[in-house]
């Protein structure tokens, strides 16, 4: 586990600094629903009336009046595009870092296999998506229990699962990725999570466009679905889990035979 | 059993050349030079031997391991010291050291101790704030402390003050007499003159020669300096001139007899005839192909 636990070690600043501003982003959410309650009517309606603006971030099907309901949506978009960010930055660099920075020849001249780098270093990319969701998790328990609000915990649970499991699949096709990159991918890593969570807007925006939830992972992170039918939509999970795997598949396939430059 | 044996090692990057049948044999325990200007292929041949890019075509075995199926096992005997050492930035050299032992899952902290005292590196030192060859002295250590069988080095000593040079040299002198072998690339001749008992000479990606060094000097070029002359034999094989002050000196390969007689018509007070150094055999081979 030395190339695991170096990894970790490594990425520990800016695990903390992505998991203090999530799980800080996500408590001021919290903390201001109280404030907000009172005036919840009036923006339920409004968000209600407009239109296409609302069906795009899920907002037309959701009830603001209530803690989850509010907390799908606006937390939801933290805790989805935050995480998904986070996902694919630790995903892209995971392996270009190595030969971007030139420590690849460092690594792959002591006797470990390449395999072994990759297995250990997905670990580690696996284990500080763990760490993040945990940290923001907790965060948003404590700050309910702070302001008096509460919440179904089954659906609670269902919300976090499924960013988590986004974030997963983020992670392992930018890892994928990143097995066939030299330089600094995190462009491309930024790029894809962007792309992916506006490919879920336009989804939104009109029927003919529905079939991109099944290409985007945000389609099954939508906090108004998970929220209406308390339940994770698992057609969309499944396609999730098929790409998840192929970017590993790809990585170990790409890596085990990369000349390191 | 051989140390290093390859045989038509080949790679390309794409259409590009990198080396073209190498072939190179070196026995356990030998000193072995590795001599070619930068971009003749020396990288390469060292990168596809310890697996970090894959040969085209071609075999290599070592320590009697095949590169492309044994990696680990090489690697597990093997001290590779690269030409440009980089490290993890912010890592301290002494978190270096014990990373890259414990990938080698050795303990070796009393070596790398007395290694980095003899080369006066100060372990609590951050990697990134290092000179360059602070830096390389960090690399030797990492290519020396867990003792292995083989020394793969790739130009070593750019970036040591001579001092150091001297110190590293020494320890590889240590270490190839407790029976290790040394194979090491270089463009400084003169240490592998000094240092190395065989040596090869690779050119756009080609061996062009590999033997002793004793014997690499005996070309059949000679170097002839004329004390007290201002002309040279004009005769074919003649070549290299420099004058200096009260002498004239040259290369001659060519028929010694052919030289004599053209040697009376010329005016001078003294002359030696001598084999090359390394350098001028360097430049003879590396020559050859352009005149």
């Amino acid at each position: 586990m030395t190339i695991f636990l170096h990894e970790l070690k490594r990425s520990k600043i800016s695990l903390l600094i992505w998991s203090c501003a999530i799980a800080f982003m996500l408590a001021l959410c919290v903390f201001i629903y109280p404030e907000m309650k009172s005036q919840m009517d009036d923006i339920s309606t409004m968000f209600a009336d407009m239109g296409s603006f609302s069906a795009a971030f899920g907002m037309d099907k959701i009830n603001f009046g209530t803690f989850i309901g509010f907390f799908g949506v606006e937390c939801g978009e933290i805790m989805g595009l935050g995480g998904a960010l986070f996902a694919s930055i630790v995903g892209i660099s995971a392996l270009a870092k190595e030969e971007k920075e030139h420590t690849a020849e460092f690594l792959l001249t002591h006797p470990v296999s390449r395999e072994r780098v990759l297995i250990e270093k997905l670990l580690a990319v696996f284990v500080q998506i763990i760490i993040l969701n945990l940290i923001s998790a907790l965060v948003t328990v404590i700050s309910m229990l702070a302001v008096g609000e509460s919440a179904d915990a089954e659906i609670m649970f269902l919300l976090f699962l499924s960013y988590f499991i986004m974030q997963i699949e983020v992670a392992s096709i930018t890892f994928g990725i990143s097995a066939f990159i030299k330089g600094n991918g995190l462009g491309i890593g930024l790029g894809i999570a962007i792309l992916l969570y506006f490919l879920n807007i336009v989804s939104n925006l009109t029927e003919d466009a529905k079939f991109l939830k099944y290409i985007t992972p945000f389609g099954y992170t939508e906090g108004a679905e998970i929220i209406s039918n308390s339940a994770i939509e698992m057609k969309y999970v499944a396609v999730g889990i098929g790409l998840m795997a192929a970017g590993i598949v790809v990585a170990f396939i790409k890596y085990r035979k990369k000349d390191i430059g | 059993m051989k140390a290093i044996k390859t045989e038509n090692l080949t790679k390309f990057y794409g259409k590009s050349r990198g080396i073209t049948h190498v072939n190179l044999s070196l026995d356990e325990g030998d000193f072995f030079g590795f001599i070619g200007p930068n971009g003749a292929g020396k990288s390469t041949t060292i990168r596809t031997l310890l697996g970090l890019i894959s040969p085209t075509k071609g075999s290599g075995q070592v320590l009697g391991k095949d590169i492309v199926k044994d990696r680990i096992e090489i690697l597990s005997q093997v001290g590779y010291l690269p030409s440009e050492a980089v490290f993890y930035n912010g890592m301290r050299v002494g978190d270096i050291l014990t990373y890259s032992a414990k990938l080698h899952k050795t303990d070796c902290k009393d070596e790398a101790k007395k290694l980095c005292e003899r080369l006066e590196l100060d372990t609590s030192r951050r990697v990134d704030e290092l000179s360059l060859g602070n830096r390389k002295k960090v690399g030797i250590v990492c290519a020396l402390q867990h003792k292995p069988k083989l020394y793969i080095l790739d130009e070593p000593t750019s970036g040591l003050d001579p001092l150091m040079q001297r110190e590293f040299y020494e320890l590889l002198t240590e270490r190839n007499k407790e029976g290790a072998t040394v194979f090491l690339s270089s463009h400084v001749l003169s240490e592998i003159g000094r240092y190395c008992k065989h040596a090869a000479i690779i050119r756009d990606g080609e061996i062009l020669v590999s033997d002793s060094v004793e014997k690499l000097g005996h070309t059949g070029v000679k170097r002839v300096t004329l004390q007290g002359a201002e002309d040279i034999p004009q005769i074919d094989g003649v070549k290299n001139v420099t004058h200096e002050k009260d002498s004239v000196s040259f290369l001659y390969s060519g028929n010694p007899k052919n030289l004599l007689s053209h040697l009376t018509n010329i005016a001078f007070t003294d002359f030696t005839v001598t084999d090359p150094d390394l350098d001028e055999v360097f430049m003879h081979y590396y020559g050859k192909e352009d005149n």
